[in-house]
């Protein structure tokens, strides 16, 4: 049954062969599309026509690697600064949101505290068209009082991230909450006993200790924003983030240039995935 | 505690109360109900806008829109079953078969398919499944098909997509229960004699509830709410709720139709999830931690 119980022969084979199906079903669709990006062929498929780095390196005329890609390459960078602007801005307001909720009493907290956790149960695309809508609203409002024309409430980057920021500051705001919560507060006591003001004391004493838990949210939130497509989709104007654009790639035919970038995409993010993961469990220990 | 340091702890609870408030106010409270409004407004044949019931109207009419949207919610469930029914075992052998030293590392390879983009994940799919695809060829070759077989734009291939891309969000919250499970109790009931179903039945599964109930929310959440995978391995003619809502916006650019969809959407998701939740005794808070 477990471990320490005597097992029969055909049980344990049974359940590896079942793992080994379980990984096989994890790793095919990955493995896949990273080996075809090196195959020397105009289409994503089999047969093996020998071994290519042109869809990455690729100048043309046939076969255009993803670095002379400037469409692609345009996305990415998108996608850079939307991440950027949410991993800073979810950090600062998840980690606010963690002390406000740990820390603080006031009236109505279980009320906010149930709004906090809202976008977790909202889909993305609801997010996405609600913000839209809302933005466009207030566009509009200032448009037709003040005859201001603002920019920045229609579609495009600025709305982008704040779409996004607005559920990827939940998970922050949980992931410091979660390390907040251990924090032994007679360290606080002990630092106000020894004449810290309270900015002092969450300067040097408790973000201090926060430390780890603030720098692997910021990779969460980072990755998620570089992923994330439900919500953007609604709001995203004439710079595509790199999902997006994947997806219009993807949809209308694809060359092995979407494979070359989902090789950089997977080594990149399994090494960042890795890295969080090991530091996350040595900081525990 | 002295007037001025009073003052001063009030400070403290402005400046982090105020970010949350607008964060919270500003791009959840506002826009949800914005949204609410808008399915709620309509043009008459005269061009004027005002309050109607007809965007919700035409859900229960046209046959289209409800079909689809009870299509999506029965697959969702559907889906949401079978990565449990994976997702159990899954997490008994890393937990209670595996070796230990074997433990981190099965779990490091558990998550990283899932830091890569969604649309990589399901692309990796249609090279695989397509006609042109991996398998097909493989097929072709040992002479197992003598025609390629087209797996894509089936049912099947898109609940494949879902049970793919959800998976993991099953088996953390289920891992994370059945750590603390005490192998001792395992033990007893094997030397009192019960077999593997009793045991699954009267321990196990009631034991890691709670995980269960976590994991099932999320991957539903997801499911219902997901548009890349039914659009990129889904039929072409029958559509995932998602699609509708996208339609109504961005191609037929009927914001008051498409926000009265969302509605629906948003209302059937927390209908389900409240459900559950009175069904099983947990609280929300506790569900998604």
């Amino acid at each position: 049954m477990i471990r320490t119980l005597p097992n029969s022969k055909a049980y344990t084979t049974g359940f590896k062969v079942f793992i080994v199906l379980y990984f096989v079903f994890l790793f095919a669709p990955l493995v896949v599309t990273m080996v075809l990006a090196f195959n020397n062929s105009m289409f994503p498929a089999l047969p093996w026509q020998g071994f290519t780095w042109d869809w990455f390196f690729g100048k043309g005329p046939d076969k255009i690697g993803i670095f002379h890609d400037a469409i692609n390459l345009r996305s990415i960078y998108t996608s850079f600064r939307v991440a950027a602007g949410v991993t800073i801005l979810s950090t600062v307001v998840g980690t606010m949101a963690a002390f406000l909720f740990e820390q603080e009493e006031f009236r109505f907290k279980k009320l906010l505290y149930f709004l906090m956790l809202a976008p977790m149960v909202i889909p993305g695309v609801i997010l996405g068209i609600s913000i839209l809508m809302f933005s466009t609203a207030v566009g509009l409002f200032f448009e037709n009082t003040f005859g201001w024309n603002m920019d920045m409430f229609s579609p495009g980057i600025g709305l982008v991230i704040f779409g996004q920021f607005s559920f990827i500051t939940t998970i922050v705001t949980l992931l410091i909450s979660a390390r907040l919560k251990k924090f032994d507060r007679t360290l606080e006591e002990a630092a106000y006993n020894l004449g810290a003001n309270r900015l002092e004391v969450i300067w040097f004493i408790t973000l201090n200790y926060l430390r780890p838990a603030i720098i692997g949210a910021a990779i969460v939130a980072f990755l998620m924003s570089f992923e994330n497509f439900n919500t953007t989709l609604f709001l995203v104007g004439s710079n595509a983030t790199l999902p997006i654009n994947l997806y219009l790639q993807v949809r209308d035919g694809s060359t092995p240039v979407i494979n070359a970038i989902a090789f950089l995409l997977i080594v990149t993010t399994s090494c960042i995935a890795v890295v969080n993961l090991y530091s996350g469990s040595r900081n525990k220990t | 505690m002295t007037k001025s340091e009073k003052i001063k702890v009030r400070w403290g609870f402005i400046i982090f109360f105020t970010p949350v408030f607008l964060w919270l106010f500003l791009l959840i409270v506002l826009p949800q109900i914005e949204l609410l409004r808008m399915s709620f407004l309509g043009t008459d044949f005269h061009g004027k806008s005002g309050f109607t019931l007809e965007n919700y109207g035409s859900f229960f009419t046209e046959p289209i829109y409800w079909l689809t949207f009870a299509r999506t919610a029965l697959y969702s469930i559907l889906v949401t079953f079978i990565v449990l029914i994976i997702a159990l075992p899954v997490a008994f052998y890393i937990t209670k078969l595996a070796k230990i030293k074997y433990q981190g590392f099965l779990m490091v390879l558990i998550l990283i398919p899932f830091w890569v983009n969604e649309l990589i994940r399901i692309y990796g799919w249609i090279i695989l499944l397509r006609e042109s695809g991996v398998i097909n060829y493989f097929l072709l070759k040992l002479h197992i098909l003598k025609h390629p077989l087209e797996m894509m734009y089936h049912d099947a291939t898109m609940i494949l997509g879902l049970v793919y891309t959800s998976m993991l969000f099953m088996i953390v919250p289920i891992i994370g229960v059945m750590e603390s499970l005490d192998d001792a109790l395992i033990e007893a009931a094997n030397d009192l004699g019960a077999g593997k179903v009793a045991v699954w039945r009267k321990i196990i599964i009631p034991y890691c509830m709670p995980g269960i109930m976590s994991g099932s929310i999320i991957v539903f959440m997801l499911v219902l709410g997901s548009f890349l995978t039914p659009k990129l391995l889904g039929g072409k003619n029958a559509m995932w709720f998602t699609e509708q809502i996208y339609n109504s916006i961005i191609i037929y650019f009927n914001w008051n139709q498409g926000a009265a969809f969302g509605f629906l959407l948003l209302f059937l998701s927390s209908l389900i999830i409240f459900i559950v939740l009175k069904l099983t005794k947990q609280e929300l808070s506790k569900v998604i931690k």
